[in-house]
């Protein structure tokens, strides 16, 4: 294992320092429970925007916390969901007096600790909701399984629910408006190559250097098959065409469009995933009013990417557009 | 035969040298279908148990030692073990709260009452390759031997080996519960992790428990058939 670590156990820990250190001025981050707080938390007569989940997906979630995005943030252990305790004290200190909203992404351990801190806050007297983010397309959706993960449009959600939030909406409003996001966006992700998380020491799953994963999460878990490598136009191809066939995204329509990259990808690439996907769209008559293009969703140094595309509306571009001042999203402010 | 603080304290202790004698094999397979830390969470939630009852003393109430297991997994475990080991600890203590020592029967009590909670937990069903499918054979087989008159220990020995036995039917199994089954049929032909800590948990009662002197003994292999 090659990483610019100290300790594989310290790992969470000093880069929760090192955040503390480099963004006072935007959070506050409190050990054990461990969550990063905006700085000037709790904003009154503000809903409180709490999300979290495993660490080694840097910038989400802490590096969204901020102005105009997240008011808390619960870091877990690397791929590891954060405990309910950790969410019950990002509530307090994030409620304004006008409720909490909890971001969850679909994963069975997010969704049960977020579930048990939800249990365990009932006596606190602080109106909680929470929405569940699962839009990701690789997973088939069924009564009988885990359902969809959530990926990429948490993201989105967090940015455009922080705007809704710091216009003063209300907590009904904003659930509201997280759940319309999480409807209208839908993602996809391939790997080049696996991860290594740092207690493990050795990559999650082998790839051979002509293979990749189609349909992966952000955990280092495999996808749903595994084929030839091939150029970036045919893997965002495949990418895309099971996203625009599920919402559907049809002709006419306005799109966020996000290529995230997994860890390892250099912009560059993205770039050229980017051109392919502005092509793709274009010839399909959907256009790109908005976009993202980074690594915002990670998955550790995972080489890779994932397409989000998000159907647009007026109020959801105007929110997009706000404010936001944040360590991994900043303009307007 | 019944078990006391000491008893339960030992297993306790037990199933965490288990867990980390076995942290890098549940992580191997966790690794295969899932996300490749189920034996690094429960070794560190295991290890923070050990460190938290040997500062709590005096107390002889096994429930409440049952309690403060399951309260200390739910806070450092995460992932989906820390709520459903935590609510197994926890179901567990609240049957036997305010006990000194569990007689058969209320461990009989405690281990239905621990399973019920990780389902009402995960909703999981026998056969979607999670721990219940080690937990609820655990569980019957461990009913079925009281209920027939075999001595603790040898019921204990028939829980553990129904556990083993259903984790090792885990194997051809296609995940529908948890990470694995986004995987969908490329998570048949491994075994679960959960259910394979679970066998853990069962294997230290049983080790621990029919070691003593008044248990029979013939607790270990000769049940494993």
């Amino acid at each position: 294992m090659k990483k610019l670590i100290n300790k594989p156990d310290d790992v969470v820990t000093e880069a929760l320092h090192g955040i503390a250190a480099a963004h006072p001025d935007l959070v506050n981050v409190q050990f054990d429970p461990n969550i990063i707080v905006r700085a000037d938390a709790p904003v009154q007569g503000k809903v409180g925007l709490v999300s979290g989940g495993g660490s080694g997906h840097e910038p989400m979630h802490g590096g969204f916390v901020g102005m105009g995005m997240l008011d808390a943030a619960c870091p877990g252990e690397v791929f590891t969901s954060p405990t309910p305790d950790q969410m019950l004290d990002a509530t307090k200190a994030v409620d304004g007096g006008a409720g909490v909203l909890h971001i969850v992404k679909n994963y069975t351990g997010d969704v049960m600790n977020f579930e048990m801190a939800a249990d365990l806050g009932g006596g606190e007297g602080i109106e909680v909701e929470a929405v569940v983010i699962d839009d990701d397309v690789a997973v088939q959706d069924s009564l009988y399984t885990a359902g969809r993960r959530g990926v990429g449009t948490t993201v989105l959600a967090e940015k455009i629910c922080g705007a809704a939030a710091e216009e003063k909406q209300s907590l009904s409003q904003v659930a509201e408006l997280c759940r319309k996001v999480n409807a209208n966006g839908r993602s996809m992700g391939m790997a080049l190559t696996s991860c290594i998380v740092p207690a493990a020491g050795t990559p999650t799953f082998d790839l051979p250097d002509d293979e990749m994963e189609i349909g992966i999460g952000i955990h280092g878990e495999p996808g749903r098959e595994r084929v030839k490598l091939a150029p970036a136009a045919e893997i965002v191809e495949r990418l895309t065409t099971p996203i625009l066939e599920d919402l559907p995204f049809e002709e006419g329509d306005n799109v966020l469009a996000f290529v995230n990259g997994m860890g390892g990808t250099p912009l560059i690439e993205l770039y050229i995933a980017y051109n392919d996907l502005n092509r793709l769209l274009g010839e399909r008559g959907i256009t790109i009013t908005r976009n993202l293009i980074g690594p915002y969703i990670t998955s550790l140094e995972m080489a890779g990417c994932s397409i989000t595309l998000l159907k647009l509306d007026d109020e959801l571009t105007r929110l997009w557009d706000a404010p936001v001042k944040t360590a991994g999203l900043r303009w307007g402010a | 035969m019944s078990v006391g603080y000491d008893g339960v304290l030992g297993w306790i202790r037990r199933f965490a040298s288990e867990v980390e004698a076995n942290k890098e094999y549940l992580t191997q397979l966790d690794a295969a279908i899932g996300d490749a830390d189920h034996g690094i969470n429960m070794s560190r939630g295991m290890s923070a148990v050990v460190a938290k009852v040997d500062e709590q003393s005096g107390d002889q109430d096994v429930g409440a030692l049952l309690k403060t297991v399951g309260m200390t997994l739910v806070s450092t475990v995460g992932g989906a073990g820390g709520p459903l080991y935590g609510t197994l600890f926890l179901r567990m203590g609240t049957a036997v709260t305010g006990k000194s020592e569990l007689s058969p029967d209320d461990w009989a009590a405690a281990l239905e009452a621990g399973v019920a909670g990780v389902q009402d937990r995960g909703k999981a069903e026998p056969g979607d390759k999670t721990m219940i499918d080690a937990l609820i054979p655990a569980r019957d087989a461990l009913k079925q031997a009281l209920g027939g008159g075999a001595t603790f220990a040898d019921a204990l020995g028939q829980s553990a080996a129904a556990a083993e036995q259903g984790m090792q039917d885990t194997v051809p199994l296609v995940a529908r519960k948890g990470r694995a089954s986004y995987l969908g049929e490329r998570s048949a032909g491994h075994q679960d992790p959960g259910a394979t800590s679970s066998h853990l948990l069962l294997e230290a009662a049983a080790e621990t428990w029919g070691d003593s002197p008044q248990g029979s003994g013939d607790h270990e292999g000769g049940t494993n058939g």
